[in-house]
Formats: structure tokens, sequence, C-alpha cells
């Protein structure tokens, strides 16, 4: 059974190459689940052994173990699945092809069992192929076969991943997603921050501008190769479109003052942000075909972080019209403003889920910094982490993960106060640390890609 | 976390005094206002520049914790600002409205912003010309001292004068 696979326009230009099949029906009974909304759940034991190769060339070994590692990583930081150390393996498995040996890993406790192959055709072309085994049951899970160039291993190892993760789990993978965030260096007086993006796994970093301009609080684009963001080119804090592959950046609007905090619309046809004018910031729309504005909000307070539910329909946004920071929702057209939060503290930074179930923020309260979840009316809040600052929550796409940053307190000298990304389940269990070459701050997830 | 305001101003500029003059200091009239102490600036300091406006007349303003509102200390400083733009005619100014490190990062934008606006509102009502007069926030971006205590904090919510390029 062949599956069309829809790629996000995002992603089609390195995707062009790739060519994906399903080898296997997602028919097939099989036992293994992980149910992932019941928090600390016990990590499932896989193996993960080095791919199959054909032929004997160094490239071709070199990916047998590169990529068998990327998978295994992947999956081991969901929190969700435990690699079996190789060195415990008692055979090599044969091919993706082949019934392997289950009574081999049984022993071992191996519930799943990753069979891969690579292959480099005669035209460069890198095929991979894979299935996953319940090994108790042993039955077929789910496969798939790729042909790509060599420069995408590492995107083939992540969807690999994700079809794992999307089986055991019934969710959608997140593996095969990238970051954009903001590389911090220097001392807090004179930091110096980059535009920067990376893999959702801290591989293949790059720095997207030099340092020079300040610039804050990037979003993905879901529809273009595009971020928006803050940049201080001139001294001006204006909100920009940087085109990721050319790196052009161009101004959005020609407002007279202060423009910030900008967010893509779920379709990508308009950016949302805040205005500030004589002390007041209010929410406005523009839309990126007409170039026109329209204001959402006009309060005597300063409106900002505003966020659009997945259908588009209504945006969250952070309010101090009542005194102090709260989250507030509105229809896509600025009516029917209403507030949600309304526990202890002050709330900011709100981001609603991809799923549009929940809405997460950052919450100040009796001098700590905290990372929570509620409805979108409000009700069922839980606080995930705290710290002396954490903040700016972004999901994963499949709304199951947060990444953030946090802040140690620093001493007079500045130092110890690098802010650092870190992700973390809904559960409030799997708080990991994402490396990065030097300190990172606002992270955003890219929206995809989404296969459907 | 609230810090009793009123002597950390004074300290503050006491310091900040301090850490710009270098050398040669003559800031013993330097927290007084009106014309002649302007125009009679120490050595070092060119009258009507920068330095001139950080020595002699303060270049900057302190606020409480997430308020914009201005104290009596800072009245009296913007006062001494427009007196100095007076003075100055030829000079225009961008005032940088900033944060301390304790607020969320796109907030504290906004709440840079008005405590900038809050010092021009009154610079511009003692009749300085809205056009001679700037505003840019850097919210948490830009702290003047580095550290995570309360007087880092106290020092760090601030708007400063700055003369423009």
């Amino acid at each position: 059974m062949n599956y069309k696979f829809k790629l996000p326009r995002l992603f089609s230009a390195v995707l062009a190459a790739f060519t994906i099949t399903v080898i296997i029906s997602a028919q097939v009974r099989a036992e293994i689940t992980v149910d992932i909304t019941q928090g600390n759940v016990e990590p499932l034991p896989i193996a993960v052994p080095d791919f199959v190769f054909k032929s004997d060339s160094d490239a071709e070994r070199r990916f047998s173990t590169d990529m068998a590692e990327v998978v295994a990583a992947d999956l081991e930081r969901s929190g969700l699945f435990k690699p079996i150390d190789k060195l415990a393996f008692i055979s090599q498995p044969d091919g993706p092809a082949v019934t392997p040996r289950f009574n081999n890993w049984k022993p071992l406790n191996a519930q799943a069992l990753v069979v891969g192959e690579v292959g480099i055709d005669k035209n460069g072309a890198l095929r991979v192929s894979f299935r996953l085994w319940d090994v108790f049951s042993e039955d077929q899970m789910t496969g798939l076969t790729l042909t790509t160039t060599q420069a995408n291993w590492r995107r083939v190892a992540h969807i690999i991943a994700d079809k794992i993760y999307e089986r055991v789990t019934g969710e959608v993978g997140y593996f095969d997603t990238r970051i954009v965030y903001i590389a911090e260096s220097g001392p807090p007086e004179k930091r110096v921050k980059r535009l920067s993006i990376m893999d959702q796994d801290g591989a293949n970093h790059r720095f997207l501008t030099d340092g020079r301009t300040l610039v804050l609080t990037p979003r993905f684009s879901p529809a273009q190769q595009e971020i928006t963001y803050l940049a201080y080119f001139n001294n001006q804090p204006r909100v920009y479109l940087f085109n990721i592959d050319t790196g052009e950046q161009e101004l959005l609007g020609d407002f007279p003052g202060m423009t910030f905090a900008p967010r893509f619309s779920p379709d990508g046809n308009s950016v949302v942000m805040s205005f500030a004018e004589n002390g007041n910031s209010d929410i406005y729309v523009m839309d990126l075909r007409t170039r026109k504005r329209r204001q959402l909000t006009d309060s005597a307070s300063i409106d900002t972080g505003p966020s659009y539910s997945p259908d588009g329909r209504r945006v969250v946004f952070e309010s101090d019209r009542g005194g102090s920071q709260q989250l507030y929702v509105m229809s896509d057209n600025g009516a029917g403003q209403k507030r949600i939060s309304f526990g202890e503290g002050r709330y900011a930074t709100p981001v609603w889920s991809p799923r549009g179930d929940l809405i997460a923020f950052t919450k100040i309260f009796r001098g700590k910094f905290h990372i929570g979840i509620m409805r979108p009316d409000g009700s069922g809040e839980r606080l995930l982490t705290r710290g002396f600052l954490v903040e700016g929550p972004t999901w994963a796409p499949n709304g199951r993960v947060l990444m953030y940053f946090r802040q140690e307190r620093s001493d007079e000298r500045g130092r110890g106060g690098m802010p650092r990304l870190f992700s973390i389940d809904l559960t409030g269990f799997n708080e990991r640390e994402i490396g990065t070459p030097v300190g990172g701050s606002d992270p955003a997830w890219s929206p995809g890609p989404l296969i459907q | 976390m609230r810090i009793s305001i009123p002597i950390l101003v004074a300290a503050a500029f006491a310091l900040a005094a301090c850490s710009t003059t270098g050398d040669n200091s003559g800031s013993s009239q330097s927290t007084s206002s009106g014309k002649s102490e302007v125009a009679a600036a120490p050595a070092g300091s060119k009258p009507g520049s920068q330095m001139d406006l950080s020595i002699n007349v303060g270049d900057r303003v302190l606020f409480d914790f997430n308020s914009s509102a201005l104290s009596r200390e800072s009245v009296t400083t913007v006062t001494r600002w427009a007196a100095w733009l007076k003075t100055y005619p030829a000079n225009s100014v961008v005032i940088e409205g900033h944060a301390d490190e304790r607020g969320t990062r796109e907030y504290n934008l906004a709440l840079g912003e008005r405590r900038a606006d809050s010092a021009r509102d009154y610079l511009v009502s003692l009749g300085v010309d809205a056009g001679r007069v700037k505003v840019v926030s850097f919210g948490k971006e830009r702290p003047a001292i580095a550290g995570s205590n309360g007087n880092a904090w106290a020092q760090n919510r601030r708007a400063a004068l700055v003369l423009a390029k």
C-alpha cells in the first residue's frame, strides 16, 4: 500500500529530491503501544542496531552507524523509548526484508526492533529502508523506503524516528522539525544576539545574522521559508520578515513607532503584532498580500504577545488593562475580548497549542517564573516547571512537547546568567536541555512538516 | 522584591555621576539645576555634549518596579533636561526606556516604551519641541548594571537621555 506524503512548502525545497514509499500497511495488528498522556511512563525498550548495508563502501558503513544513532537518540530524547545498548546485542539483523530471529531479541527484553538498510545507488542517491517489529508478538508494525540525496541523511533518520513514534504512540512525530532561536553571547550590558536556526536535536546549526544588530523573538512562517522577528536596525525596533533561503530582510509596515511581538497567522497570510505609541501598546494584524493593517485592540494599556488559535478564528494575548499582566482571548477581528487567567500572579507570552486544546504561558508568581498550560477558557491550569527565570514556551507541532528558555541568577559581574534552551513534555516530565553553541533564548518550533 | 525607592534613586545618581565622570570630576555642583551651572561645565566635558549631560545634568531617571510614573527626583531631573535643551537648541535627543530582568521580554519592551514616553511627555510639557525628542525602548535587553540583585534591578529600571547623532 502506498501513501502520498503531502509536505508543506516550508520544507519543499529540501524535500524536492525525496521519494517516499510506505512499504508496510498500517493495518497490521501489534501489541506495543505507549500512552503518552499518562505522565511518567516507563520508557519502551527498543533495539536500534546499525543499519544493514549492501556494498562495503565507507559511505554506506558511515550511514549505517550514524543513522541508527540519530534514530535512537530521537527516540531516547522523547522520554518514551529506551534504546538498548548495542553491546548487548546477540546478533545483527539480516535486513528489513528478512524476518528477524526474535529469540535473539527477547532475552534483551527488547519490545521493539528497528531493522534498517542503507544503500547508495550508481547515481549517488541514498536509498534507505526500515521496518519496525514487535518482538514479542513477532509482527511487523510499520516500514518505509526513502530515496534522497546523501546530504539529507539526517532528515531521513528523523523521518524514520517519526514513523516509529507515530506507530507506537498514535501521535504525530516531531523529530523532522527545526528550531529558530536567538543565540546569545557576551556580557549582559553588551549582549550579542544572533538569529539562528538548527534541527530539533541541535544539529545543522546555522547563524542567520552577524550579531551587529539586536534581534529578538523569531517565529516561523507556516507556509514559506520565512521568519518574522524583531530587529533594531538603526536603533529602531521594528518587525521584519527574514527569508531563510536568500537571507533577505524586509521591513513589515510603515508604523511610526516600535512594532514587536510578531506571529504569523496559521495560513501564513498575515502577521499579528504589537505597535507601541504614546506609552500604549495595541495589537494589529497586517495582511501580507495587501499590506493593509487592521487594529484589533484599543485600550490604554500594554496589549501584546498575540497568538492565533490553529483555526485562525481567535487570538490569545496578554494585557495589563486590569492592573496586571493577564491573558485574554478575542475573535480574529478583535471582538469579544475576554479575560481567561484568574490565578494569582502575572501571566504572559500565551501560545495556542497546534492541537487547539491548550494555551501555554509564562507565569510570574511569588518571585519565580513558571511555564504552565491552561485550557482556552482558562480552566485546568497546570504549572510544568519553574525557576529564577523560565520564559517563552513554544509548542512542538504535535502539541505534546514544549520548548522554552531558562536563565539562572547572575552575580554582580553578570556571570552565570546566560540563558539556555530546554524542552519538557506536556505531562511535566522529561525536562531536557537542548545544546546550543552559545547561549540560547526565544526558541520557536517549526510548524511542520505535517505528513498527511 | 520591591525596593525602597527614594534612597536608591539618590544613591544611583551619585553612582552614575561617579562612574561616568572619570578623573576630573567637579561633580559637587552636578545635581543642582539652572542654566548657569549647566553653562559652567568642567574641563573635559564640552558644553552641550553627552558627557556634559551625564556629569552636570544627570542623564537618567529611575522607576519603581513595573511602573512608569515619574518620582519627585525624576521630575527634578527632567526639568534640568528641559533647561539643558533650551540652552542648546541645536541638540536633539533620544530617550531610551529600559526595564529590569524580572519581566517577560515583550512586556518589558512595552514597559520601556511607556517609561521613555512618560519622561518625554513631561519634557514636552515643559516647552521642549516634541520634534527634538525621540523615544526608543530596549526592554530588558541593555541593563546598565549586570547582576541579579535589587540594586542592579533598581538602576536598570530607567529612562536615559542620549544626544542624537
